[in-house]
């Protein structure tokens, strides 16, 4: 039972990283990874708005679209069920703790147009998730994520000051790097 | 031209770059002699061969780039890269693998970051882990030790290398591969039944991992690095196979010796590990860069899909080691530990 969880931990964190191995959740991994204390701001509202969200689609899923016969709509769902998750989240941070607010404020919205939070909803309906599942698989996937933001922002501001040839710099070397860190991660296949 | 203003100490360093890259390439000679010994000339051919392609991609890139030539060959860090991926590469591998490995470490690991100094990934390793994901069969293929099969002679070895329709080289798991596919038999039926198998692990493997810790330790004798990252990489490798070791039963991940005398562990442990740019800087992050890298190679040795893992486990932590500096930067003298001046 628990080694079932953590496996699943381990394998959303590492083997199944979403960014690295996944591909999912590309554009805040690019975007948002120039700074490391702006990439800690961005895992710590992805982490809660993902465990969340993927709670919250779970349930959308089972109680509301599979007994109305309208799994065809869960995409379209999934997508305002994230929605709503981060509008609400935004508010209520906003009032009952300002100074969390001011640290996650600006990322909160961003996180719904990230695809690795759409990205767990359908896949945990894909593969017949429990609903704890469900909740594990959410928090892995945004654990795995939050470690991968984090140390490529550090790299990337190393990167910054690199001699890196003219047509390279910026975006093009942070692509390069994650590719090359996306065949360092291959290495953890067949772990689970 | 402006003159540079250079801050305290005033200090001459005895070593420049090029005098610490050729005692480093020095110092692998014990370790190829081995492998020479036991795998035939293969490893030399490979050494050779990924040396005459390295110094070529590395001049077309400083070419590229306007740079001098000249300058940037002597620090013979082009050498030094390639001479390692030489060794890690299988023997025999054909001359296009080689090729292609070369132009990954040195064009893409290398010079697309500005060259010496700006590498955040090991090259050696990158050009390693490219070839092993894009070509898995050429890249497993190891030749049998001395002594379970013939070892080919100079020329059926040149052959092997740079006519490959020729020469149809016999290859034999090595003993990694084999303790990894190990199917239930207890750890003494599969030693019995297994001719790879030396003393402590493999036929051939244990001398070459001898010689490379040789050759490491002639290194830390010459103070070209020091001694946290090898000896954290080491412990952590020898506590995690003393851990989950399970004795002789068939389900044990070998034993600590085995660990550390198999495969690349001496090799990376010494000449992968201490790679000055793209490890960990300060004194505690070598400490957890080279743990991190001795549980991770036990991770994937023996859980994970590669038997060898030390490529790997290498560029995770190189991928890491930005992130354990920001938090072991040393506290400067004279300030107190929150920062402020105490």
């Amino acid at each position: 039972m628990l080694a079932d969880y953590s496996i699943l931990l381990i394998g959303a964190i590492l083997v199944n990283n979403f960014v690295l191995v996944q591909f999912l959740g590309l554009c805040p991994f690019m975007g948002v990874s120039n700074k490391l204390e702006t990439a800690m701001g961005m895992s710590m509202a992805t982490t809660f708005v993902l465990t969340l969200a993927s709670a919250c689609s779970h349930l959308t899923y089972y109680l509301l679209l599979e007994p109305l016969g309208l799994e065809y709509l869960r995409t379209i769902s999934f997508i305002l069920v994230i929605a709503v998750v981060v509008q609400f989240t935004e508010m209520v941070v906003r009032k009952s703790s300002p100074l969390l607010h001011r640290v996650l404020g600006v990322y909160l919205p961003l996180i719904t147009t990230n695809c690795a939070v759409l990205g767990v909803a359908l896949l945990n309906i894909n593969k017949d998730h429990s609903f704890l599942q469900a909740l594990f698989y959410g928090f892995g996937a945004a654990l795995g994520f939050s470690l991968v933001l984090i140390l490529f922002a550090a790299m990337r501001e190393r990167l910054a000051v690199a001699d890196v040839p003219e047509p390279f710099r910026g975006a093009a070397i942070g692509m390069v790097t994650a590719g090359l860190m996306s065949l360092a991660f291959m290495g953890f296949a067949g772990l689970v | 031209m402006a003159l540079m203003r250079v801050s305290s100490p005033h200090a001459h360093g005895s070593y420049s770059t090029g005098m610490v890259m050729r005692q480093v390439l020095l110092a692998t000679l014990p370790g190829v002699f081995m492998l020479t010994l036991f795998f035939g000339f293969g490893t030399l051919i490979n050494v050779a061969w990924a040396c005459l392609v390295g110094i070529a991609f590395e001049s077309l890139a400083l070419f590229l780039r306007g740079r001098s030539l000249t300058f940037y060959l002597k620090d013979c860090s082009a050498l030094v890269t390639c001479v390692l991926l030489g060794i890690a590469l299988p023997p025999y591998a054909p001359w296009w693998l080689i090729a292609v490995g070369v132009a990954a470490a040195i064009l893409m690991a290398k010079q697309l970051y500005g060259g010496l100094g700006y590498n955040p990934f090991n090259p050696a390793m990158v050009g390693y882990v490219v070839l092993l994901i894009s070509f898995p069969v050429q890249m497993t293929a190891w030749a049998p030790p001395r002594g379970l099969a013939d070892v080919p002679n100079l020329w059926e070895a040149l052959q092997a290398c740079f006519l490959p329709a020729q020469f149809d080289g016999v290859t034999m798991a090595t003993p990694l591969d084999i303790l990894r596919q190990n199917q239930g038999l207890l750890m003494e039926d599969l030693w019995a039944q297994t001719p790879q198998f030396g003393r402590w692990a493999g036929i051939g493997w244990e001398w070459v991992n001898l010689a490379f810790l040789a050759g490491g330790l002639w290194l830390l004798y010459r103070r070209i690095f020091t001694w946290h990252a090898p000896v954290a990489m080491l412990a952590s490798l020898t506590l995690m196979s003393a851990l989950f070791y399970a004795g002789g039963s068939s389900s044990s991940g070998g034993s600590p010796l085995f660990h550390l005398l198999s495969g690349a562990t001496m090799f990376g442990a010494f000449f992968i590990v201490t790679d000055p740019v793209s490890s960990a800087v300060s004194v505690r992050g070598r400490l957890v860069f080279g743990a991190l890298i001795g549980v991770l190679v036990y991770l994937i040795r023996v859980w994970g899909n590669y038997p060898d893992a030390v490529a790997f486990a290498v560029l995770i932590a190189n991928f890491a080691a930005p992130f354990i500096d920001h938090y072991t930067q040393p506290r400067v003298y004279g300030h107190g530990k929150s920062g402020g001046t105490g």
